[in-house]
């Protein structure tokens, strides 16, 4: 039986007295790629929030790998919504990958040899290791996001959050990225949880497919109902789907 | 060649032993200052610092520990404030500033006779630096430097990228309100040498130049501690040379090195 690497049963978060996650439940196994999609304001920041213990669930439990989620930091790699940072920062490809060793050195303990052997492993495990070297400012907008999910890999994870990772990227280098995620799930078998509000642009890539709006819609499969996605969006399907409701959508009978 | 004559007065002696100590605060608080954008705030957390001078004349305590301790309050305020989000950063650096120099101007008034104490906090005095001033610049520098080593990566983290840092469990509340206090203490100090109004120009100007001509930030650090270094010697020997206010000199060399390095680098 394999690990649940991810175990949320009957979550509530509230703010300011609304609930913004409503009784979630879900289960991820070693090798799950997971799209989570859903309106915006519909709680997907906040459920990796509470994955990654920087929120307290109001009610319910969530456990990774069996632990409480902040216990659980150092398995885990997370990649936030567009990173905003300052382009002329002094700082070079090699030395952002090293800050998500964070988690495996704590406090005041200096990085070592080791640090920096995994920091250009992740870096060529993304196809950078020749960037190295470059200000990260001098990256185009494709090759910082990579040095990002070069971070997220770096404390050698089993589980990636992904939030909006394509966010202002042009859709030659998207296509890269999600071949980047298809050989980081295959090859070295990261589960994902991969947030997005574009439908159609992940549902070629995943394996499973949730939709959030602070219900959570899901079938442990790549399908949702057009009822699901009514629901969670509150207006037809063919207006969220661009037209192409077929590549997410099974015929409802 | 420069008369070194000017060495065998001890007051000399402390003026650049301060001067050398405060320009390594510049180099490393500095670059910490303009890579986090809190500029303002280091400039709001000085002229609060004002107050806290006065209050220690008015009391008739050393005035330099109350400035530390008003300038430490101010930037613990501001750290709360900007981390509840009630009242806008600004709006509450632009109230401490100005409360804290009305405070300061108040107090020292009256506190009869000090008239000229005001004009060398508002406009610095280094050359009225003494020996226990010196050794305790010296010595905070210390501590300063010791903190920026054992934390280096964790402020690396915070400032290049506090969204994250927080996401992978740094305690991003905790160091900011570190950063901000070692921003207060380099600042108190730096209103000795150069004097409240002309603070953040040496806190700044080091950084900006180094960062502009230099890669990696251990090596910019260093270049800008060099440069710090560079304008509070040579503004001192121009102001013992032609008899001229030293916050002033110090101040307009390093403008100058500013504005060549700018027009150099396009």
């Amino acid at each position: 039986m394999s690990e649940k690497i991810v175990s949320i049963k009957d979550l509530w978060v509230y703010r300011a007295e609304h609930a913004v996650l409503e009784d979630i439940n879900l289960e991820m196994e070693a090798g799950d790629f997971l799209g989570l999609i859903g309106p915006n304001g519909g709680g997907k920041s906040t459920l990796l929030n509470a994955m990654l213990g920087l929120i307290k669930p109001d009610r319910g439990s969530i456990s990774l790998f069996g632990l409480q989620p902040a216990a659980a930091r150092s398995r885990v790699g997370y990649m936030p919504q567009k990173t905003v940072f300052d382009r002329s920062f002094p700082i070079d490809a090699l030395n952002v990958v090293l800050m998500g060793r964070y988690s495996r050195r704590g406090l005041m303990h200096r990085y070592g040899s080791a640090d920096r052997e995994a920091a250009l492993r992740a870096l060529e495990a993304v196809g950078m290791q020749d960037r190295a070297n470059r200000e990260i400012g001098a990256l185009s907008g494709g090759e910082q996001q990579r040095v990002f999910v070069a971070r997220s890999l770096v404390s050698d994870p089993d589980l990636l959050l992904l939030d909006e990772p394509t966010a202002g990227v042009d859709s030659a280098q998207q296509t890269e990225f999600y071949d980047l995620l298809c050989h980081l799930n295959c090859d070295l078998s990261i589960a994902i949880v991969l947030v997005s509000h574009d439908i159609t642009a992940i549902s070629k890539h995943v394996k499973k497919i949730a939709c959030l709006n602070q219900r959570l819609y899901y079938h442990d499969s790549k399908e949702l109902s057009n009822d699901d996605i009514e629901k969670a969006y509150g207006c037809p399907v063919e207006m969220i789907a661009h037209g192409m409701p077929h590549r997410v959508l099974r015929e409802h009978d | 060649m420069i008369d070194l004559g000017f060495l065998q007065y001890d007051f000399m002696k402390n003026a650049l032993a301060a001067g050398l100590a405060a320009s390594v605060l510049c180099g490393v608080i500095g670059i910490y200052v303009i890579l986090n954008k809190i500029v303002f705030i280091s400039d709001g957390i000085a002229h609060a610092a004002f107050g806290g001078i006065g209050l220690g004349y008015f009391l008739g305590y050393d005035p330099l520990a109350f400035g530390i301790g008003s300038a430490v309050l101010t930037a613990i305020g501001i750290g709360m404030i900007s981390s509840r989000a009630r009242v806008s950063e600004d709006t509450a650096i632009g109230v401490f500033m100005a409360t804290g120099m009305a405070l300061g101007i108040m107090l020292l008034t009256l506190s009869q006779g000090y008239a000229r104490d005001l004009y060398g906090y508002l406009f610095g005095n280094i050359l009225a630096v003494t020996e226990s001033d010196a050794l305790f610049i010296s010595a905070l520098t210390l501590i300063i430097l010791l903190l920026v080593y054992l934390l280096y990566k964790e402020l690396l983290l915070l400032s290049f990228d506090p969204i994250y840092a927080e996401a992978i469990g740094l305690p991003v509340r905790g160091l900011r309100l570190l950063l901000l206090a070692m921003v207060a203490f380099s600042v108190v100090i730096l209103i000795k040498i150069v004097g409240i109004i002309m603070v953040i120009a040496l806190l700044t100007i080091p950084g900006a130049i180094s960062r502009r001509h230099l890669t990696g930030l251990p090596r910019i650090m260093a270049g800008s501690v060099i440069l710090g270094a560079a304008f509070v010697t040579l503004g001192l020997l121009v102001s013992y040379e032609l008899d001229v206010p030293s916050g002033a000199t110090i101040i307009l060399i390093a403008a100058v090195a500013f504005f060549l390095s700018t027009l150099l680098s396009r």
